[in-house]
């Protein structure tokens, strides 16, 4: 479990993480989203007591990061930003020696060892040189290492950077079938990770937290929750359009550009997002009016992600 | 201690994973005769003794000690394993000594290569053989002391060359502290143990005492004292980067 209170870091002065306080709980997944630069990696180097932070604390397990450095340690599988492994290392030398620093040896090493090989699918790159691989085997050693102690928390960051889509539909596949029993925290700055494994997403930028909550809470607040997109032949648009404005439950209406030929389009926005999916097509149905399509959205993490980070 | 011989494993297997190591002993190996028998005349000397063998040591060492150590650091600062390597369940003060005894470890191996000039002597004539090991001691001990800087100057910058022009420098200081010249030229201004004092901070003042035979607890003391200090001025510098 994952404590943190009002944790901030300065350097020179000027704050590169401002008051950020969260919780992870056993069984979450809390991404961690943010603009390059944002205080992401910094944060999960305060939590790993790679750093120190400036003002604030945080509870890894009930051990506290100022106190207990090395118990924090232990409890953390820490997967570093840009995936950092020894390059004249071979890739099972190299796990080996983190599960020895992680205090195994013997049997118990070696079977720690091959779990983490199969899980990560490392098997065949096992007596290869790291300095050798590809960006994705690196990735995945990295990965392998922060989890051959089996640890209660992982504290990934950018834990896909550098995958191609099916090892990125892997890598998320593993994270989300360990996430049953652990606590996890992943920094990731692509937004179709967060539907993709995580069940709460913290948006950060400059340093402040900015938006909180599961994905669906977070989308919410998009523009475009619940408008829907109404498409009709080209002939009769220009009366639905005032029509449409009309509808005491419909806040806006947008015109929007031509994708197919013959056909417009028009996207309803509600008024206070609230959903107006059955009243919509009532209305529709006792006006006989053709569609051609009808879309409702629930809202988009990345018009959110950069209304926050952007302005704000 | 927990950590210690992972640590330690990895770094001497780093050496001799990369060229460094190879290149390090054969020039090592070079340099140590050319000294003894071009620039020493260690046939004209007609001793059988190993003392001007180690006699350039000292100097030797100023250049090649920091270029085993100037990458303990350095390098895990650059490729970013110090992240790695610093959020283990380990102490820091573990994983300094763990990195400076496999660097420690290497330069012995090195230094043990050197065991034909012990056949040479045998060879020429009778040597006593209580200085040789004495010698041998002082030596590591002295390139000990050697290693403590070139590897605290290295946790200072990311960059090698800076890590190896820095941690000559200082080493040159603890040399010349020794050197005779210098000593008189202090003797001439200075009270006579003001000069004593001085030469009493060197690497080359200690070494040669052992060098001639004589074990004197204190020269000991003194390397190892230097080895802990600058070794605790390690950790303090890299926990002071981590702060900043």
């Amino acid at each position: 479990m994952i404590r943190v209170h009002s944790l901030s870091k300065n350097f020179n002065n000027i704050p590169a993480v401002d008051q950020v306080s969260f919780e992870v709980q056993r069984g979450e997944v809390l991404g961690f989203l943010g603009p390059n630069g944002a205080g992401k990696s910094t944060t999960m180097k305060m939590l790993t007591c790679f750093i120190p932070p400036s003002s604030g604390s945080a509870e890894i397990c009930g051990f506290s990061i100022l106190d207990d450095a090395l118990q924090v340690r232990a409890q953390i599988g820490y997967l570093p930003e840009s995936a950092p492994s020894y390059d004249e290392m071979l890739v099972g030398e190299f796990l080996r020696f983190v599960g020895e620093i992680r205090g195994f040896s013997g049997r118990e090493l070696n079977r720690r060892v091959s779990i983490v090989l199969e899980m990560t699918a490392l098997r065949e790159v096992e007596n290869q040189m790291i300095e050798t691989l590809s960006k994705g085997f690196r990735q995945r050693t990295s990965l392998a290492q922060a989890l051959i102690h089996d640890p209660p928390v992982l504290i990934l960051d950018e834990p896909t950077d550098g995958l191609d889509p099916n090892q990125k539909h892997e890598v998320r596949s593993l994270i989300k079938n360990m996430s049953e029993d652990r606590t996890i925290l992943i920094s990731t700055h692509i937004l179709e990770e967060v539907d993709a494994v995580c069940t709460r997403a913290m948006i950060i930028s400059a340093g402040k937290v900015v938006g909180y909550g599961t994905p669906d809470e977070l989308r919410s607040r998009s523009l475009y929750r619940n408008s829907v997109t109404v498409s009709v032949n080209a002939d009769n648009h220009v009366p639905l359009m005032n029509d449409f404005n009309e509808l005491d439950f419909v806040y806006s209406v947008e015109h929007l550009p031509e994708q197919q030929q013959g056909l417009v389009s028009m996207r309803l926005y509600p008024k206070n997002k609230e959903s107006i999916t059955r009243q919509l097509e009532q209305y529709l149905c006792t006006k006989k009016i053709p569609l051609e399509q009808f879309v409702v959205n629930k809202g988009r993490l990345d018009e959110v992600f950069r209304e926050l980070t952007v302005t704000g | 201690m927990n950590g210690f011989n992972p640590i330690f494993k990895r770094e001497l297997l780093a050496y001799f994973r990369s060229p460094v190591a190879y290149v390090f002993i054969i020039i090592f190996l070079a340099a140590n005769a050319g000294c003894t028998f071009f620039l020493g005349n260690f046939y004209n000397s007609q001793q059988a003794s190993l003392e001007i063998f180690f006699l350039f040591h000292p100097w030797l060492y100023l250049f090649l000690i920091p270029a085993v150590g100037m990458r303990l650091w350095s390098e895990e600062r650059r490729s970013g394993t110090a992240e790695l390597l610093l959020t283990f369940p380990v102490r820091l003060t573990t994983t300094v000594f763990a990195k400076f005894f496999a660097a420690w470890f290497f330069i012995g191996i090195a230094l043990l290569l050197t065991f034909p000039m012990i056949w040479t002597v045998h060879f020429l004539g009778s040597p006593d053989n209580g200085p040789i090991i004495t010698g041998y001691l002082g030596s590591f001990l002295m390139a000990g002391s050697y290693l403590a800087i070139a590897s605290c100057t290295s946790a200072l910058t990311k960059n090698q060359v800076i890590s190896f022009i820095l941690s000559v420098n200082i080493c040159l200081i603890m040399v010349l502290l020794g050197w005779g010249v210098l000593n008189d030229t202090l003797n001439a201004v200075f009270p006579v143990w003001i000069g004593d004092l001085i030469s009493q901070f060197s690497f080359t003042t200690h070494f040669d005492a052992i060098r001639r035979g004589v074990v004197d607890l204190r020269d000991i003391i003194y390397f190892a004292s230097i080895i802990v200090v600058v070794l605790m001025l390690n950790v303090v510098v890299l926990d002071s980067h981590k702060a900043s």
